[in-house]
């Protein structure tokens, strides 16, 4: 009781959480050698109103989740907050000890994780879970939080409100678990929210939802969020102010609109500027270096078709955009067409002759010029393997190259991805992920090829990084004359790179052309809702967004 | 590349005792004072100058039998392991890449095989095989491979379904390049921590058929069988069995404490640099 009537006295004054000079360490432990200490918040200040919105953006690394944590003083993964304050409604809470934490976790703040289906127990119904806080905090009884529940449910606009909270995590989907989970922290009624990435592991189509569910229920209940993304155009929808983060110290604080309109620092400018890659479209050539004529493909032997009678071609030397949410048969295209997954019906040729549809039965040749790059660059690469071996070895596979020989031309090969010398002998481990990304690059050209299939090769990617990545494409396929199919959800991207575009939504390619036919209007439906969903960097786009849609997006 | 130094003194007494064993094992008959058969006073002699380690049931000098047991037990049981360890590992693998019938039917094999008792199995095999070294060592090393299949083939499993196993198939890259390069290094890991085990199982069980009579025939000498041999001689308080119990234990600690070292080497993503 005492502590609800602290923070009564202090919603005068209209200050919630002050957080001062804040410092966050943690002990190192590399093997065979001294545990040391890094610094991975190192003095940061920030106020936050009441019912005010405050995004915290940064790359990873950046320390924008530990700050974000820093407000129910908890360190993950054995940090620790070693300096400054962090005052909630009036009081330090970091002076209070494990009791008093307990009282303010899931009562006065709650959070809610990135990955709601790894954040959620499997074993309980939801319902459970999201009035367990306000339960454990005596908040009120069971049949109050659950009515409150529903009335959350109802307002995140989940369907069937009144019976959802009985199923189980599996049993919804993605986004709705996400709007499930910020029904959870607003149960137990809490001042603060800390959101952790909320929309990151979303489809485009379902996260302009889940942004607008938020946004309304922060609204509506007046509680104050810290929200926590890498994504500048996302945090532009919901924030009042922005703070960029760099290197755990602070870069840059401002209202959103001065932060989007008018950055100040060279860093905040950077972030804004990103994809503003200039890329001339090409026209199509007569011929076609890869066709793709009437392809179904099915799982299961036939049972579940994931890919329908889908036609693309891709010119010498052009990149093909595919573009879809997850589920859309875009990575399935790919697998089809490296042979990993033999098509029931169609046929591909590719350079002029026909492609065999199984992987075994390919020749040498076809395997060499029709090259892939992973999404995930870590595990694309054998961990056990220095960069030496991982590019060398197409060279010595396809050209027989051995020995100085093979050396000199990966040296040449890891000049041309921009990086020095000093790799040659590293591991995977040993390198960031955009080296990693550069290295798989490294790898596909080393096979000389025609064609290099790219599954989503900057998703995992930071904002800068995956604009190095991009340009990096972009510069080779000039020099080197490689045409790209292009595989992403991700429309900022393709505006940036695409000559074609090929829309897929359930296994189907439902628009397809050159990038100025696709991207002009009339849309279809389904291109209409990709297109207005990717979120821009400019105030009030959201709303503006959800009132222009003509179809719900069907991952919601 | 290894830096002496840094040796983790558990390490150091591995290698050393490890090392010890071994070099008795090879020169046995320079370093052995008296032979193998050789009878050289009483029964269950006590300790003394003459004889280090007392003399054992037919009054054989006991440290002589000591050295010339770690030759044949170090032997037959390092065999035994790599036997089993080639055969485990490749097939295991070979399963895991090839999948479908191919790995049923090998998987099916080795459930057979597991589910009749190592022990009692290997007696019934080596009572019919006539009873030498090389027969041991394959009844040995096949039984114990179904544990490694089993390993290498759940290890194998998960590494195949990586992109960077993916990249290698679409390049082309033949099963043995898969295998060898792609599979195996990243499987080291758990396979020397099972290694350092296998070795001391192989150990056991060699003893185990010795001390059954199945095992190393004598006069030859090997640990088990000398625990068997002496056996007699700890109802009158004469230690002479205890003294290969000792060392078998000894060689399984050091040998682990070898392989944890190996372990933690081997478990580095940058290549145990720093």
């Amino acid at each position: 009781m005492t502590v609800k009537a602290t923070s009564k006295l202090r919603r005068d004054n209209g200050l919630l959480l002050d957080i001062r000079n804040l410092k966050v360490q943690a002990v190192v432990y590399s093997p065979s050698e001294k545990p040391r200490e890094v610094t991975i918040v190192d003095g940061v200040s920030l106020q936050l109103k009441r019912g005010k919105v405050l995004g915290l953006i940064g790359e990873s690394g950046a320390g924008k989740s530990t700050v974000g944590l820093s407000p129910m003083g908890y360190g993950r993964g054995g940090v620790r907050i070693t300096g400054g304050e962090v005052f909630l409604n009036g009081r330090d809470i970091l002076k209070g000890g494990v009791r008093e934490l307990r009282r303010v976790r899931g009562s006065e703040v709650c959070y809610v994780a990135q990955s709601a289906a790894a954040a959620f127990n499997p074993a309980h119904r939801l319902m459970e879970q999201v009035v367990e806080a306000a339960l454990l905090h005596g908040v009120g009884t069971r049949a109050e939080a659950e009515k409150r529940a529903q009335a959350l449910f109802t307002k995140l606009r989940l369907p069937d409100p009144k019976s959802i909270g009985c199923r189980y995590p599996h049993q919804v989907s993605g986004g709705q678990l996400q709007r499930v989970m910020t029904a959870m922290a607003l149960c137990s009624e809490p001042d603060l929210i800390v959101f952790d990435e909320p929309t990151t592991a979303l489809d485009v189509t379902t996260q302009i939802d889940v942004l607008a569910a938020i946004k309304d229920a922060i609204r509506d209940t007046g509680v104050a969020a810290l929200y926590i993304t890498h994504d500048l155009a996302v945090v532009a929808q919901v924030s009042d102010e922005i703070m960029v983060l760099r290197d755990g110290k602070m870069v840059e604080h401002g209202e959103t609109r001065q932060i989007i309109e008018a950055p100040r620092m060279d860093y905040t400018k950077a972030l804004v500027s990103v994809r503003s890659i200039e890329h001339e479209e090409k026209e199509p050539t007569p011929k076609p270096l890869l066709s793709v004529r009437n392809v179904t493909a099915a799982y299961g032997g036939g049972a579940v078709k994931v890919l329908q009678d889908v036609s693309v071609e891709v010119h010498p030397g052009q990149t093909l955009a595919v573009v879809g949410e997850s589920g859309s048969g875009k990575s399935t295209l790919a697998r089809v067409i490296t042979g990993l997954l033999p098509p029931i019906a169609g046929n591909i040729t590719f350079a002029g002759r026909p492609l065999a549809p199984k992987l075994p039965h390919r020749s040498k040749d076809d395997l060499r010029e029709l090259q892939m790059i992973y999404q995930m660059a870590d595990v694309a690469m054998n961990p056990r393997q220095t960069v030496r071996t991982i590019v060398g070895r197409p060279l010595e596979f396809y050209f027989g190259m051995r020995g100085r020989e093979r050396d000199a031309r990966v040296a040449e090969l890891l000049d041309e991805i921009e990086m020095g010398k000093g790799f040659i002998d590293r591991y995977p481990a040993e390198l960031s992920g955009g080296q990693k990304q550069r290295v798989c690059i490294a790898r596909a050209l080393a096979a000389r090829p025609k064609l290099i299939i790219c599954d989503e090769v900057t998703s995992a990617l930071d904002p800068l990084v995956a604009d190095g990545i991009l340009k990096l494409l972009l510069r080779l396929q000039k020099i080197e004359d490689v045409a790209l199919l292009f595989i992403t959800h991700d429309l900022a991207t393709v505006k940036a790179i695409a000559d074609s575009i090929a829309v897929m939504y359930r296994g189907e390619v439902v628009r397809y052309g050159s990038k100025t036919q696709v991207l002009t209007p009339p849309f279809d439906a389904y291109t209409d809702l990709l297109l207005s969903s990717a979120p821009e960097m400019e105030v009030g786009w959201l709303e503006h967004a959800i009132h222009g849609r003509r179809m719900e997006s069907a991952g919601n | 590349m290894l830096d002496i130094k840094r040796i983790p003194y558990g390490a150091w007494l591995g290698l050393i005792l490890t090392g010890l064993l071994v070099i008795c094992a090879l020169f046995a008959p320079w370093i052995a004072p008296a032979g193998n058969g050789e009878i050289v006073g009483d029964v269950w002699e006590p300790m003394s100058s003459a004889h280090w380690l007392g003399t054992d049931n037919l009054g054989r000098d006991l440290l002589s039998r000591m050295i010339y047991g770690a030759r044949t037990t170090i032997f037959i049981a390092s065999l035994a392991t790599a036997l089993s360890f080639s055969l485990g590992a490749i097939l295991g693998f070979l399963a895991a890449v090839a999948g479908g019938l191919v790995d049923t039917l090998m998987s099916r094999m080795a459930d057979l095989l597991m589910a009749i008792p190592t022990l009692i199995f290997g007696l019934v095999v080596l009572s019919v095989l006539p009873s030498n070294n090389m027969t041991l060592i394959l009844v040995m090393g096949v039984l114990s491979s179904t544990r490694v299949y089993r390993l290498s083939r759940a290890v194998a499993v998960d590494i195949n379904a990586m992109d960077f196993v993916e990249a290698a198939k679409l390049r082309g890259e033949s099963l043995r390049w898969i295998i060898f390069c792609e599979i195996l290094p990243n499987a080291l890991s758990p396979l020397v921590a099972e290694l350092g085990l296998r070795f001391i199982f192989s150990v056991l069980f060699l003893s185990a058929l010795s001390f059954l009579g199945l095992g190393v025939q004598p006069p030859e000498a090997d640990w088990g069988g000398m625990v068997k041999e002496n056996k007699d001689g700890i109802v009158f308080g004469i230690p002479a069995a205890l003294i290969p119990a000792a060392a078998i234990a000894i060689l399984s600690i050091s040998v682990n404490l070898v392989a944890d070292w190996v372990l933690t080497r081997t478990a580095s993503l940058k290549g145990g640099r720093e």
